[in-house]
């Protein structure tokens, strides 16, 4: 109800930015605290991120990756589920890809491999994401504990390929051998005429992750299957008894989920790495539900989320590289504040905003 | 007496000249994912870079990467930016540095643990089998019960060359001799769990060994903890680690990093740098075994008479230690 009592503007608009700038006051305490100039920091940090072409580059080259995984969690969301294992998923959604890319890249174009690697890698995730989905389904083993368990398994058997049946013979890597120009997705500058991001490797990918997001929102505002997720997520004893069956939607949910959080090998593995390596999804599966949260599981939100989290941290290492004090480690305390104002004291400012809001436009809170 | 005056501030000018010359060298490390305090292999490095900083006077930067992105990233801000040499840590930034070293032709780079075949890179790596091999025979000749053990990090190939070695030395020491081997985990955090370190060499000794050699990071430091409360040894890896328990280190597997990283600065410096690939072996001092005050009363004279006769056997080639990356094989 507290949700009703705010202004959609207020909600999506104020609410948000509230939080982030209780997050950055909090952080710049903390840069204080051990010597440093807020100011500076932030200066450094919003120059190195958005200031230069290749800054600008490289921030959205991670929210692609962000908003996969942020989709990815949002969707699972919409059906009541939380699915956790957007780590293990993008990670076994990089075997996907490289198996297409080793597979094609000596004999097609780019353009021919990549519906197999987005096929790929949207049928890895999404098969990793059917077994914790089953066993929720059918036996009401939780899938935050399953999901997370996943992970680990994904962690392991990825290992397991790369070091003993995937990797060049005599590499020191565990990884997989570079894929040809057939394997890899042009970047982005490429294509468009005039842009230049510099080294940053943002790729097509971006693109696809965007037309992910307009099919998002098609799936769940625009279909039956989505009209399902919903209600499914909002009183699923409800939705039983509107016919909606929870296996079927337990498990199309989080396959679907699954498969969104591997398509973020595609901007990882085709797109910028270029070869299949270990643990390269380092921690956007994580990030991916912070993403969710923040963005309201809502696409543009997501969209919007994962280019201030492509700001920290594209503006968090320029900030390590200017600033030897702030470490890598403060970039991830600053990561978490902005998580835990924006995610968990989602709530803290909302009672005092409606109260605020009622006060000057009593008619409008009335009428809402 | 004028004559010695003037013979000191000669000396003082040329010195004076040294130094202007060495401020023309902005050195940098760029560290792998473990981070610049990992007590091991990274911290190796940051050590190297802090005695050149001490001896020299010149400051460097450094950085701590968080994603594999960030590889290039690294590498090419610190070429931008003017800084020569740029040391990479670790073999996970082998692609990385040929494609950046590409870039920036008149950029100095340097790289630990892989070779990267460019006209501006000096690529250095160990032979990390043979000191394994050496701290093998010290393992095999300390234990009463014939067992030994061996406790890896993240199971990679280049794990599985520590072992190869550690291997092939207790086995040549002690006929028969039992090796059990055990890898912590499969992910990066198998470099930094030592409770579950811990762990694994209490199931080893509970197995019988007596000796366990660990070549795990951070890991490794709860290793090295049960073999002190167990009463039995542990063996260090890469840094000197006698002195993490007195008396219950048997030795060190020395990997001197921290000697490639300063080398590379100090050459930088006194305008010596050579391109190329450094293999440092028991030859080339790279790798050895440590004896300190910490240890001495663990190493019997035939101990190391035994070790020393290895080592020489091995820099002769008349012992030819078995390189597990070299076939992706151990034959033990």
């Amino acid at each position: 109800m507290t949700r009703g009592a705010l202004p959609r503007w207020a909600d999506y608009g104020l609410m948000p930015a509230l939080n982030l700038a209780a997050a950055f006051l909090a952080s710049g305490l903390v840069v204080l605290f051990i010597g440093e100039n807020p100011v500076e920091a932030v200066k450094i940090l919003v120059w190195g991120s958005l200031g230069w072409n290749e800054g600008i580059g490289f921030t959205l080259f991670y929210a692609t990756n962000f908003i996969f995984t942020g989709l990815a969690v949002a969707v699972a969301f919409h059906a009541g589920l939380f699915n956790i294992g957007g780590e293990g998923q993008a990670y076994l959604g990089g075997l996907g890809v490289a198996l297409a890319c080793l597979a094609l890249d000596r004999y097609v174009p780019w353009w021919v491999t990549l519906p197999f690697a987005v096929l790929g890698a949207a049928a890895a995730g999404a098969a990793w994401a059917f077994v914790p989905a089953i066993l929720q389904a059918k036996r009401g083993s939780h899938v935050v504990i399953t999901t997370i368990m996943f992970n680990f398994i994904a962690a392991s058997l990825m290992v397991y390929l790369l070091v003993n049946v995937m990797a060049k013979a005599g590499s020191m890597q565990p990884e997989t051998r570079t894929f040809e120009p057939g394997g890899r997705l042009p970047f982005l500058q490429d294509v468009i005429p005039g842009a230049d991001f510099g080294t940053a490797p943002l790729n097509l990918s971006l693109i696809v992750a965007l037309m992910c997001c307009m099919a998002v929102w098609a799936l769940i505002w625009r279909t039956k299957l989505g009209y399902e997720i919903r209600t499914f997520g909002a009183n699923p004893v409800a939705a039983v008894y509107a016919g909606i069956s929870p296996v079927r939607i337990t498990v199309v949910t989080m396959m679907i989920s699954g498969g969104l959080a591997g398509m973020m090998a595609i901007n990882e593995i085709m797109g910028s790495q270029h070869r299949l390596l270990i643990e390269f999804v380092s921690g956007y599966g994580f990030v991916g539900i912070a993403v969710a949260l923040m963005g309201r599981a809502h696409p543009v939100g997501i969209i919007l989320a994962s280019i201030l989290f492509g700001m920290l941290y594209q503006g968090g290492a320029e900030l390590a590289f200017e600033k030897p004090a702030i470490t890598r480690d403060m970039i991830v305390v600053i990561q978490g504040l902005v998580i835990l104002f924006a995610g968990a004291l989602e709530h803290m400012f909302r009672p005092g905003l409606v109260r605020l809001l009622a006060a000057f436009r009593p008619t409008a809170a009335q009428a809402a | 007496m004028r004559k010695i005056a003037a013979l000191g501030i000669l000396m003082a000018g040329s010195i004076l000249s040294a130094s202007a010359f060495a401020e023309d060298i902005k050195p940098a490390v760029a560290y792998d994912l473990g981070g610049k305090f990992d007590k091991s292999f990274n911290e190796a490095a940051y050590t190297g870079a802090e005695q050149f900083k001490k001896e020299s006077g010149i400051d460097y930067q450094d950085f701590e990467i968080q994603n594999d992105s960030q590889r290039e990233q690294a590498l090419r801000r610190f070429a931008r930016n003017g800084m020569s040499p740029v040391v990479a840590i670790g073999f996970s930034y082998e692609n990385a540095l040929a494609k950046v070293a590409a870039e920036f032709p008149d950029t100095k780079f340097a790289i630990v643990d892989a070779v990267v075949d460019a006209p501006n890179v000096r690529s250095v790596v160990f032979k990390e089998h043979e000191g394994s091999y050496l701290v093998g025979t010290l393992a095999a000749l300390a234990s009463s019960s014939g067992k030994v053990g061996f406790v890896g990090g993240m199971d990679i190939p280049l794990i599985r060359k520590f072992a190869c070695g550690y291997k092939q030395g207790a086995l040549a020491a002690k006929e028969g001799a039992e090796v059990f081997e055990n890898m912590t985990g499969t992910t990066g955090a198998a470099w930094n769990d030592p409770v579950k370190g811990g762990e694994l060499a209490k199931s080893q000794f509970d197995r019988g060994a007596d000796v366990i050699y660990h070549a795990a990071g951070g890991t490794g430091i709860g290793v090295l903890q049960a073999a002190a409360d167990a009463g039995k040894l542990g063996i260090g890896v890469d840094s000197n680690q006698n002195g993490l328990h007195p008396g219950s280190v048997l030795t060190s597997m020395l990997k001197r990093v921290d000697v490639a990283v300063a080398t590379a600065f100090g050459d930088a410096k006194d305008d010596k740098w050579t391109s190329g690939v450094y293999v440092l072996g028991l030859k080339e001092g790279g790798v050895d075994w440590a004896l300190d005050d910490n240890n001495k009363a663990l190493v019997t004279e035939e101990m190391k008479a035994a070790v020393e006769k290895a080592k020489s056997d091995i820099i002769s080639g008349k012992v030819e230690v078995h390189d597990y990356m070299a076939d992706q094989n151990c034959p033990f």
